[in-house]
């Protein structure tokens, strides 16, 4: 009996999980394997269209006789690079009316034109021309002719399913790509944009801690640039930031904090005179890490907040008691409650940062010394129309994503163990 | 009396003073007032002064008497120092040393005596220092964007700093971005395709993520804790990975430029997060019910609809919304899957309308208002089931 039971629990399971499972893996897994496949191929964007055989109707009268006319059909193989093969070819005629002279490669019957053009090779073109009579010997209506479209069909090979593979792409990605530029800025944009939000969450969170007028109201607008789409959010951003029309300039410029607008989105470097010392500052990415931090640090807030919120208030009664100050009681309370809630942020939100595609490629497009692997994955793909490239690209982000994963399992694990 | 405490006090308030005064400056100038220093030392000089006198008088005088001799006194300097004011500048400023003097005013000689009054001082002006600073760097843009979209291109270019709307002028005039961006952008289809793709996102995910979501919570079954690893697992997964295969596989199906494609994708890559959200809460619903639900023969479909359902409203309204916000914001594969403007969400049409240098910025952040307003404003209204949502453990961003 109970066997029975556990097999329907089993079999129900099963039906209710399918069609999330089904639409999880054809959209999210199948790409991710797809992507190895196609990071080893050289595909380029517009490698991908399926080569189409394809037809242009032209018709033309004939001189001294209005009871014949010419078609030409304008006949080329779609793709530059794959052939067609077994090519075939049909179209309509009006009644009473008959091709003279047909090519050999067609025959003609009730009214239909049928074609067998063969096989066509890549950038393959052909102007093929039909003569057609009236059998009364009336007028022919170009229009009624002009009206029908011809049907063509064949096989091809898709580029994307046969077996050529090559390891061209990942000698590109770590080779000519400016690889390690590529990785050093989206480290230095993954990690600062990470501990500047949770550093500016801690100090949201502990704001929001206290009692006073409007915290509720806080609290919601805090959380604002979280919730607000990236779109509008990145493109008022540009707009603050412009070095000749932006309002942040200009107010910098107003009360001469400056002397001269800073192209904030549009400077690769800023030099900077430190006690004598040159340095130089990665001034758009910066920019860009401060945007991120203004977005993000919200989602910080909101887990440190909750977690504050849970720490038993007796903690605080018993440090005053104690004669403890105030950063006695943040160090010595608050920090160690709230180190488990951190670390778990700091993965996450350095995960997801290392993804991040829209802000920078709304912000800069990738200019100015911002390229990180997520654009470069669009930049290769969609910008150079090098598929191929950009899969490869993709694969190693995915790579690094894994390790990060590992690692942060393996964290979370030890925590679980020593609780 | 401690001097340490004595200097901190008076500076750190002083700070504390001349900082809000330069926001109110700021906002002043974006007014059109001409303003062009923000009087660093006479401010924080004037701050110390009131600080000191407050300690001094201490409990002698009322509290809103002396507020206002505060106010009045530096109103008056303030005044007489940057000259030609419009009256509701000073009106800010003696507002802003009413709000300053009720802040030091429980600071007295006595107070400062105390252990830790230091640290404490430095605490309370943290804070309140924090207040107006988190307000201000996150509303600006906001700000800025409402303002822009009621300006024109013209006005604009010539003072970029005059951020003043003219409510004087007719109505078809101040809204006259608005107005265009529906005309001539048509900006109304992309508000009823959006709306559609995002309800749409939100009621297949539904579907699909409930029955799923039960199964986990409940059911026994092979491989159910791999399931929910791999859940967590397939949700760190980025988008920017899986756009080049889907590109491809979607472009040869014909699912490109259609909104369909879009609703399979969005639905799919929120799916995870659902699911673990709505696992998470059929978890807590004790199992009695549906154990008397089974010996009155109910079958699976039965005890979802009757039983669940109506006790998950908080958390299936949570996942709707958040899910919901999610697909209204999306912007990669509405980049990678929509060219044709006929099917653009406004995400996508907000981007395309920027691509033209041509397009003046007032139209641009017309259009951003008008993307923005709808998920505020949800956020607003349902804040509670959505910040328990967002504090599951499960966001994404």
């Amino acid at each position: 009996m109970s066997d029975t039971l556990s097999k329907i629990e089993k079999r129900t399971a099963y039906i209710l999980l399918l069609p999330a499972v089904f639409l999880v893996f054809s959209i999210i897994l199948f790409p991710i394997f797809a992507n190895v496949w196609i990071s080893f191929k050289e595909v380029g964007l517009k490698d991908i269209r399926i080569p189409e055989p394809r037809a242009k109707k032209i018709v033309k009268s004939i001189k001294d006789s209005s009871d014949e006319i010419k078609i030409i059909y304008k006949l080329r193989n779609s793709s530059l690079i794959l052939d067609i093969r077994d090519v075939k070819f049909q179209d309509k005629t009006p009644k009473n009316v008959e091709p003279v002279n047909l090519d050999e490669r067609c025959q003609f019957k009730s009214n239909i034109i049928n074609c067998n053009f063969g096989n066509w090779k890549a950038k393959y073109k052909e102007n093929f021309q039909i003569i057609l009579k009236n059998k009364k010997g009336e007028k022919i209506n170009k229009k009624e002719i002009k009206s029908i479209k011809p049907k063509l069909s064949g096989k091809s090979d898709n580029i994307l399913l046969n077996t050529n593979f090559t390891l061209k792409n990942f000698k590109k990605v770590f080779f000519q790509n400016e690889f390690f530029d590529l990785l050093m800025t989206t480290f230095y944009y993954t990690f600062f944009g990470t501990i500047g939000s949770i550093v500016f969450g801690i100090l949201a969170a502990q704001l929001v801690n206290q009692k006073f007028f409007g915290r509720t109201f806080m609290r919601s607008i805090l959380l604002f640039p979280y919730v607000g789409p990236v779109v509008a959010l990145a493109y008022t951003w540009e707009l603050l930031l412009d070095p000749y029309s932006g309002t942040l300039n200009n107010l910098l410029l107003n009360f001469q904090v400056i002397q001269e607008p800073l192209n904030l989105l549009g400077q690769k470097y800023l030099s900077i005179n430190f006690f004598g010392f040159d340095l130089k500052l990665r001034l758009a990415l910066t920019t860009v890490i401060i945007f991120e931090i203004w977005r993000y640090f919200p989602l910080a807030f909101l887990f440190i907040l909750a977690r504050l919120q849970a720490v038993p208030k007796e903690l605080y009664e018993a440090a005053d008691v104690d004669g403890a100050g105030p950063v006695q009681k943040f160090v010595s309370i608050t920090l160690p409650q709230i180190t488990a809630v951190i670390s778990i942020l700091f993965m996450i939100r350095f995960i997801w940062n290392f993804n991040k595609f829209e802000d920078i490629f709304l912000l800069t497009g990738g200019a100015s010394g911002t390229r990180t692997l997520p654009i470069n994955v669009y930049e290769q793909g969609f910008t150079i129309s090098d598929i191929g490239m950009g899969s490869a690209v993709s694969i190693v982000i995915v790579a690094l994503l894994l390790i990060f994963m590992f690692v942060y399992f393996r964290l979370l694990g030890k925590r679980a163990d020593e609780n | 009396m401690k001097i340490r405490s004595l200097i901190l006090y008076s500076f750190i308030s002083s700070i504390f003073l001349f900082s809000v005064i330069s926001i109110w400056k700021i906002l002043s100038t974006l007014q059109g007032i001409d303003l062009k220093n923000f009087n660093f030392a006479i401010i924080l000089s004037l701050g110390i002064g009131i600080s000191l006198i407050n300690l001094v008088i201490g409990d002698k005088l009322n509290n809103y008497i002396k507020s206002i001799v505060f106010a009045s006194f530096f109103t008056l300097i303030d005044g007489f120092i940057i000259q030609n004011m419009p009256i509701w500048y000073n009106i800010g400023v003696f507002g802003i040393i009413i709000f300053y003097s009720f802040k030091i005013d429980k600071y007295n000689q006595k107070n400062l005596e105390l252990e830790h009054s230091s640290q404490s001082v430095i605490f309370e002006f943290l804070t309140l220092f924090g207040i107006v600073l988190f307000s201000f760097v996150i509303l600006f843009p906001f700000y800025m964007m409402i303002v822009t979209s009621f300006k024109t291109q013209a006005a604009l270019l010539i003072n970029p700093l005059d951020f003043s709307i003219n409510f004087a002028q007719d109505i078809k005039e101040l809204f006259k971005s608005y107005f265009v961006i529906f005309d001539t952008y048509k900006f109304g289809r992309y508000i009823l395709i959006s709306t559609f793709v995002s309800v749409g996102t939100v009621i297949i995910t539904l579907i699909f993520a409930i029955p799923a979501a039960y199964a986990v919570a409940r059911l026994n079954f092979f491989g159910k804790n791999f399931l929910s690893t791999s859940i967590l697992i397939i949700y760190m997964f980025p988008a920017i990975v899986l756009v080049i295969p889907l590109y491809t596989v979607f472009s040869q199906l014909g699912l490109r430029n259609n909104v369909g494609g879009l609703l399979i994708v969005y639905t799919a890559t929120t799916l995870p997060v659902a699911i673990y959200m709505l696992q998470g809460y059929f978890k807590s619903i004790p199992k009695e019910l549906e154990e008397a639900a089974i010996m009155d023969k109910l079958n699976w479909f039965g005890i979802i609809i009757k039983i669940i359902l109506p006790l998950s409203i908080p958390a299936i309204s949570s996942v709707a919304l958040y899910v919901f916000m999610i697909a209204w914001n999306e912007f990669l594969f509405s980049l990678m899957f929509l060219d044709n403007p006929n099917s653009f969400t406004l995400s996508r049409a907000i981007q395309y309308l920027s691509g033209d240098a041509e397009t003046p910025r007032q139209y641009l952040m017309a259009g951003s208002v008008v993307v923005t307003i709808p998920v505020l404003f949800i956020f607003v209204y349902f804040e509670k089931y959505l910040v328990s949502g967002l504090t599951a453990g499960s966001v994404k961003g």
